[in-house]
């Protein structure tokens, strides 16, 4: 493992773009690396049991992560992840549009 | 034809008029699509409808009609929507109205109908990704539309429509309708229909893939962000795509907006369901292909779906959100005392028990649940919300929050409150022989 080259440590967002969306009480969220050279990294830091376990109230059902690796990219799939989703939840943003800043702010795992 | 361009002048039921203007007068479009309905959107036009039987469509289609069909005219640009929502009919009377005020005679306009299944699903029919059935929910129904894919709208091209007006078409087979005419592409080449579906998946929600929805100032600049161009796509006959916008628009399409596109709203990348086709986008490629051209190819699909997903609506009651703030030293700690009156007033003087969500915008509000780090800020807005069938309740929750104002904590300000009606939807499946789409050309 790399070592952090100083005391910040750094984000998903230093690294990767993400775009999340919703289907009923299902969000997804689609991560990409801007460098193929930090793929790997990427990889390493998000993965589905690191994200459950990291917000264990918000995402209830399973995560699946699905890679394209020609485009350096992930998708994660969260069941039972919008508090019941648009027709029940009263977060204000209850299509969870926000989401993929809950993991662009994760720290990375170098 | 050897390129087909193809524009989106709406992605979705608010979205902005004036870059549709724009790109229909500038962009030498074959045809432009204003996708304008979500699952929701369709629930809502239903309860309009209910109210209005002259109702229940997109509520910007006569703004949008005014402005766009003399320059669609002019451009010789067809245009494909689905701002009928609940009630197509009343929105195709509508355009044939605004094109005789606008002088365009011999403007032909297609309605497609049939959408509306719900002399057709059954109280027991299972809910499509969820356990359950329909009858489970203990509310009225307002509304239920199948998915209607591309072969609802290739008669209308058929026809040579200039305009063409649908309620619950799929936001894709708007796109791929016009492409699979164009091109003449058979029903079963699976592979193209794939293609041209990546083609509208991507297009369907407007400027989300040329900049909008992407900026984040330090990280992801964007120019000119308020004046961003709506997409075109420069579509070849074997289905891959160019996607660029008009010179001297702002935003940007780079391989960047472009990939956050391609999975926006996908679970499984290689099987992406759509009334047409079993999508891949697993290999797709995006390659830069000049300033704002990305290229994009390698989609591909297999066999067509046997059901249709069906959008059931069901009349929600309302949701009551009410809000004031407080700043300044201690803003947090009073905040959060105002919060604790709402919630005991609620339920010990008004014996209201409905679930109640009280946020502390400033400090906590967005990922409360997902339980990130609060900030201690001196800058908050309580926000309490609240859903029921009875309207009271929402009025009681609202007057709660309004009354600590001079009951609750100090230096309380900036009250308001709003009651909207709410709908709620599910989803079910119907075998797709069952739904039979119908066209009517109309002509002004």
């Amino acid at each position: 493992m790399n070592a952090p080259r100083c005391n910040i440590r750094r984000i998903v967002r230093d690294i990767a773009h993400a775009r999340s969306g919703d289907k009923g009480n299902t969000s997804n969220i689609n991560v990409w690396a801007y460098d193929p050279a930090n793929y790997e990294l990427l990889k390493r830091t998000l993965t589905s049991e690191r994200i459950k376990q990291t917000f264990p109230l918000l995402i209830r059902g399973q995560v699946t992560r699905y890679e394209l690796p020609h485009l350096c990219g992930l998708n994660f799939v969260m069941h039972d992840a919008l508090e019941g989703g648009v027709n029940r939840s009263l977060n204000l943003d209850s299509h969870g549009k926000s989401f993929s800043y809950l993991l662009l702010g994760l720290e990375l795992e170098e | 034809m050897a390129i087909f361009r193809i524009g989106t002048g709406a992605g979705f039921s608010s979205d902005r008029l004036n870059p549709a203007v724009d790109l229909v007068e500038r962009g030498a479009l074959n045809a432009i699509v204003l996708e304008c309905l979500g699952e929701r959107t369709v629930a809502f036009g239903h309860r309009d409808r209910m109210a209005d039987p002259q109702r229940g469509y997109n509520s910007l289609l006569e703004r949008r009609m005014r402005a766009l069909l003399r320059a669609c005219r002019k451009a010789g640009t067809m245009m494909i929507t689905n701002m009928g929502a609940a009630n197509p009919r009343a929105a195709a009377a509508r355009t044939l109205d605004v094109a005789r005020e606008l002088g365009l005679k011999g403007l032909k306009v297609a309605c497609i109908e049939g959408d509306d299944v719900s002399t057709l699903v059954p109280r027991d029919a299972p809910f499509m990704d969820e356990p359950g059935m329909l009858s489970d929910v203990d509310l009225p129904v307002v509304g239920m539309n199948a998915y209607l894919g591309m072969d609802a709208i290739i008669p209308a091209l058929g026809a040579k429509a200039d305009v063409i007006i649908g309620g619950r078409l799929a936001d894709p087979s708007m796109f791929l309708a016009p492409l699979a005419h164009c091109f003449s592409w058979r029903a079963s080449d699976m592979p193209r229909l794939g293609a041209g579906t990546l083609v509208g998946h991507l297009m369907e929600c407007g400027m989300q893939v040329t900049g909008g929805y992407f900026a984040d100032p330090g990280v992801k600049d964007v120019e000119k962000l308020a004046d961003c161009g709506y997409p075109i796509a420069e579509v070849q006959d074997d289905g891959s795509a160019v996607i660029t916008k008009l010179p001297g628009t702002g935003g940007c399409v780079t391989p960047a907006t472009v990939k956050e596109q391609l999975l926006y709203e996908v679970h499984d990348p290689s099987c992406y369901l759509t009334p047409d086709v079993t999508a891949d986008f697993s290999r797709v490629e995006v390659a830069a292909a000049g300033p704002d051209r990305v290229k994009v190819s390698r989609a591909s699909g297999s066999s067509r779906p046997e059901m249709l997903k069906v959008t059931v609506g069901f009349d929600g009651g309302f949701q009551g959100e009410a809000g004031l703030s407080y700043a300044g030293p201690g803003a947090h700690g009073r905040a959060q005392l105002a919060a604790e009156i709402v919630r005991d007033r609620m339920a010990r003087v008004h014996g209201v028990k409905n679930d109640i969500r009280v946020d502390l915008i400033g400090v906590s509000s967005l990922f409360a649940t997902a339980r990130v780090r609060a900030t201690e800020a001196e800058d908050v807005r309580l926000h309490v919300a609240l859903r029921s069938r009875q309207k009271e309740d929402a009025e009681l929750m609202l007057w709660e929050v309004e009354s600590l104002l001079c009951c609750g904590p100090a230096g309380g300000g900036g009250y308001r409150g709003v009651i909207a009606p709410c709908v709620m939807t599910k989803s079910v499946l119907i075998p797709r022989e069952q739904v039979k789409p119908t066209l009517e050309v109309m002509v002004a």
